[in-house]
């Protein structure tokens, strides 16, 4: 018994040791004095939790048992350590970037921060995990019956069955010191430092107590390395044929289980201070592996040959010095397996139970307590309270679970269970962080295909016969379904069991999860967070999601204090409020600060929940264009669509323009079509005026002298003479405007229309003198159009240029040239010219810019620029010459058709 | 009688016609064809009858009335105002910017010499 009491003894010293070491870089850590605490080899030391009691004795039992196939459980974390080195580093990133605070958490994260995805992923690692722990219990437990049956047979009588009682100790002991240091913070982002710390040392212990064994073995009994390598051969583990199928296999499990085993998610990821550490783990972890690994075949073959047969393989570790009588050894081995198995299940409780907690409790009591993220009062003692019981209670099941199978089965083989189960997240977290087209919907088939398929083909069945399924079952398949018999799935038998049960569940979960991610469509969100997820490294900026403006800072700021505490809250509005340039307390609610707050929530208590809550007072999100922008691979198709919406909103408002500019003409000719009436009438009464006023002075006065008889006369004669010509422009003008006109073409040069054009404008007494300046040989060409019209034009002109010009010396210069496709006529004079805003209403009826009462009625442009349309050519304003300056434009056809 | 009448009108048949009416009939008739200057022409001139046309260059009959309206001593000024454009509208125009008379071309050269003598009397 005294052996006995010792153990406990030093166990319990051991343990107030870790509590101590645990406290203490806790104390350390927050002074801020722990720089030690976050050094690389610290981090690959955590990650020595990998190696659990069940490496520790499971090891040596599996040698004893299979040879050399235990290495592959070190091969797997080895390649995925060397090899996968960047998918590490690509998962760290993502974790540090996106407050990830477990794998249900990045998975969810990742497909859209879906709940259910991540309540999925949770209960898929309780219940793989579960049996895990109780491994670990039974690893405890069957440690101690090995030093109770050498202190019974020492004193000659037997023990109870206190096995039981020693798990519930051992589980209830590691609770306490997992609720005491893996739920002081309550971000679980925030390192664990305590408990890393604590990890690390029994990661030292576990590995000198292995060393140390060995080195006994191998020098202390074997008689050194060539002699103990000689036993080796000679034993029948050298001869052992190892098996392909089942090393590639077990390999490949391992590595799967350590990239997603929720408690080296915890030390890889969540638990990261730097990324840098990886650097190191990825040499310095291996290593440790290595020497985990070396003494491990010489126990085996030493106990083989030293202890009787029918002792437990996996116990040797512990037998073979006890067989010698070394105690103290004995009891340093037993110290390296219970720091492993404890080191497990503290970190997988508290992994676990973060998840539990995030993603389980959390949502149901924020929904069953009704008030949602607005009610205030803090709800920090609530996450604490529920994180706490989530540990106790997978603790509890771990060992309820020890109590179900009966603690029968071999280490090795629980283990081999346990990865197969975690192993169904790999595709979905693999296919998740590399491709972008992965689904939720995807995921969520695959996991559950997986999920579903490792139950029935693994889980159950290692309960063994007649637990959960029946011998007939077992042996039978369901209804009598033979091919669907759970070990032999398909017909395929003689295959190993957890070979069997990787191969269905991780190829057909894996084909799903693919094929139903082709065929479902990614939401917004989805699609936004794949990209941030896939492309890490070039959005290391968040995404921008929130539609700032909406929410109310008060509200946000109530929330955040229920769940970071009111100190921290504060501090962190505060900062931002400063950020921002504010005074107050309050920052105003940018979507960059609720993306900010979005992650700090989310590192209490989960991506889905704090996006949740946040959506709740903000009311919703939106995906906004520049968001889509960022994500890269679409970022063509988006360009393209958004060049086009450009083009399109250029296009309208260009329309907008001409049609504004449109109606600003058409109200200005609006207000001119008023006056046309009122002009008509005038132009039309001021003659009439003279010639009935002089008409009643000839009939009324009879004693008029015979020359004013005659000046009057011809006033009558000269007004009737102006108002026919008024209505015959009218007329004209009418007739060409409705397309009526008939043309007379003919031929003629260019040089005697503009002669005779100018000969009848010179000839009305009308306007002052006017030089005419013309290049005679320019205007050398024959015209095919209807002369008489054109003539018209150029009349016109002419007599603009001598009533309007008011320059000195009056002078109009006539420059004919022909361009590619027409022939221009600028009629350019030296008087001051029109102004701009009144160029383009010349043309129009009944235009007068010019005060002076020349006499026309306004018609003569308007004129001519319907008879230019009829000819086929135009008549425009010539800007950029100083004085009025009018462009006649003819088509080339009508010179070149004469040549 | 020897009084005075001004013709601010711009065509130059108008005016003359207008001039052998009213000179047959004795009157001393002056006359200005400018829109710009014409109130300070009235000003200077004082006549007893002003004959204002609407359509003068620089500046409408209707802004010189009203402007003259203003002027203390213009007020009362009979003024007899000539359109070529014969609606309803001018008419109001012409009665709100003060007219005394309003007359429509083209018009008979009894009535014209009548609206004279009356506005001078009155």
């Amino acid at each position: 018994m005294s052996t006995l009491n010792i153990l406990i003894a030093v166990c319990a010293t051991y343990v107030i040791f870790l509590f101590l070491i645990a406290f203490m870089a806790e104390r350390a850590a927050m002074r801020g004095r722990g720089h030690w605490l976050r050094s690389p080899v610290v981090y690959t030391l955590s990650l020595s939790i990998y190696c659990t009691g069940w490496t520790f004795y499971g090891a040596v039992g599996n040698a004893a048992r299979s040879g050399l196939e235990y290495v592959t459980i070190y091969l797997g974390p080895t390649l995925v350590m060397v090899g996968w080195w960047w998918v590490l580093r690509k998962l760290v990133r993502i974790g540090r970037t996106q407050r990830v605070t477990s794998i249900a958490d990045l998975i969810s994260s990742r497909y859209g921060k879906s709940n259910t995805l991540a309540v999925g992923v949770t209960i898929l690692a309780v219940i793989a995990i579960t049996p895990y722990i109780a491994l670990q219990l039974q690893s405890v437990t069957l440690a101690f019956e090995v030093f109770a049956n050498e202190a019974a047979a020492e004193a000659g009588t037997a023990i109870g069955q206190a096995q039981d009682q020693t798990a519930l100790w051992v589980a209830l002991g590691l609770a306490l010191f997992t609720v005491i240091f893996g739920t002081r913070n309550l971000d679980a982002n925030e390192r664990h430092h305590g408990v890393v710390m604590a990890i690390a040392v029994e990661a030292v212990v576990k590995l000198t107590a292995l060393l140390a064994v060995g080195v006994f073995v191998v020098w202390g009994l074997g008689g050194g390395v060539s002699a103990t390598l000689e036993r080796i051969d000679a034993s029948a583990l050298g001869h052992w044929q190892m098996n392909g199928g089942r090393w590639v296999g077990m390999t490949l499990l391992s590595a799967a289980a350590f990239l997603c085993l929720p408690r080296m998610f915890q030390v890889l990821v969540v638990e990261n201070d730097d990324e840098g550490h990886l650097r190191t783990a990825s040499w310095a972890f291996p290593l440790y592996l290595m020497l985990m690994s070396l003494f491990v075949l010489p126990i085996a073959v030493t106990g083989l040959d030293l202890m009787p047969v029918g002792t437990n393989p996996d116990t040797f570790v512990l037998t073979v010095p006890l067989s010698q009588g070394k105690e103290g050894l004995a009891m340093l081995s037993f110290l390296g397996g219970f720091s492993s198995a404890t080191s497990m299940v503290i970190v997988a409780a508290i992994a676990l139970s973060t998840m539990v907690s995030n993603h389980i409790v959390m949502p149901v009591w924020l929904r069953v307590s009704g008030g949602g993220a607005k009610v205030s009062g803090d709800v920090r003692h609530v996450v604490l309270l529920s994180r706490r019981l989530s540990i106790v209670g997978i603790v509890l099941l771990g060992y309820f679970y020890y109590r179900l199978s009966g603690g029968g089965e071999a280490l090795t083989a629980i283990g081999l269970v346990s990865f197969a189960g975690i192993a169904q997240v790999l595709p979905v977290l693999l296919g998740g962080i590399f491709w972008r087209g992965a689904t939720r919907t995807g995921a969520m088939a695959g996991l559950t295909v997986g999920f579903g398929l490792w139950l029935y083909t693994s889980f159950v069945p290692s309960f063994g016969a007649g637990m959960v399924f029946s011998e007939a079952l077992l042996s039978h398949g369901p209804l009598g379904l033979y091919w669907l018999r759970p070990e032999a799935l398909f017909g395929i038998q003689g295959m190993d069991p957890t070979l069997h049960a990787l191969l269905w569940s991780m190829s057909l979960s894996t084909i799903t999860f693919f094929v139903i991610s082709l065929i479902t469509f990614p939401a917004p969100l989805e699609r936004l967070q794949a990209a941030q997820f896939v492309s890490i490294y070039q959005h290391t900026g968040g995404p921008r999601s929130w539609t700032g403006g909406v929410a109310q800072t008060e509200d946000l700021m109530i929330m955040t204090q229920r769940i970071l505490g009111s100190h921290e809250a504060q501090a962190l509005f505060q900062r931002e409020a400063r950020r921002q340039g504010l005074s107050g307390d309050l920052p105003e609610p940018t979507p960059e600060f609720l993306e900010l707050l979005e992650r700090e929530l989310s590192g209490s208590v989960g991506a889905a929940t704090a996006h949740a809550m946040i959506a709740q007072i903000v009311g919703g999100m939106q995906v906004s264009v520049e968001d889509l922008m960022a994500v890269a691979d679409e970022t063509a198709q988006i360009m393209e669509y958004s060049a086009r919406l450009e083009a399109q909103s250029e296009e309208l408002s260009r329309t907008a323009r001409q049609l504004r500019e449109a109606n600003r003409k058409l109200t200005r000719l609006s207000v001119q079509k008023d006056a046309f009436l009122s002009q008509i009438s005038h132009e039309l009464r001021t003659p009439m005026t003279s010639i009935r006023a002089f008409s009643e002075i000839l009939r009324d006065s009879a004693e008029l002298a015979p020359e004013d008889q005659v000046k009057y006369a011809s006033i009558i004669h000269d007004e009737a003479i102006r108002l026919t010509r008024l209505l015959d422009d009218l007329l004209d003008l009418s007739v060409l405007e409705n397309g009526q006109v008939n043309l007379n073409i003919r031929q003629g040069r260019l040089g005697a229309v503009l002669d005779r054009a100018a000969d009848a404008a010179m000839a009305s007494e009308a306007g002052r003198k006017l030089t005419l300046v013309r290049k005679a040989k320019s205007e050398d060409f024959v015209l095919t159009t209807d002369l008489d019209r054109l003539s018209q034009v150029f009349i016109n002109l002419i007599n603009n240029a001598r009533k309007y010009c008011d320059a000195d010396n009056p002078r109009l210069e006539i420059r004919v040239f022909r361009g590619e496709d027409r022939i221009f006529l600028d009629f350019v004079d030296n008087g001051t010219g029109i102004a701009a805003e009144a160029r383009d209403l010349i043309f129009e009826k009944f235009a007068r810019v010019s005060d002076q009462r020349a006499g026309g009625a306004g018609l003569g442009l308007a004129i001519c620029r319907q008879i230019m349309r009829r000819l086929g050519g135009e008549i425009s304003y010539l800007a950029g010459e100083s004085g009025a300056a009018f462009r006649v434009i003819l088509p080339a056809e009508v010179a070149m058709a004469a040549e | 009688m020897g009084k005075r009448v001004l013709l601010v009108e711009d065509e130059p048949n108008i005016i003359e016609a207008i001039r052998f009416i009213l000179n047959r009939d004795g009157w001393r008739v002056h006359t200005h064809s400018d829109g710009r200057d014409a109130v300070n022409v009235v000003r200077q001139t004082r006549p007893d009858v002003l004959i204002l046309d609407v359509m003068l260059p620089g500046k409408s009959g209707y802004d010189i009335l009203r402007e003259l309206r203003t002027e203390f001593a213009e007020a009362e000024l009979p003024v007899l105002m000539l359109t070529a454009r014969g609606q309803m509208k001018d008419r109001e125009l012409a009665e709100r910017a003060g007219a005394s008379r309003f007359m429509t071309k083209p018009f008979s050269n009894a009535d014209m010499l009548e609206a004279v003598r009356s506005l001078a009397g009155a």
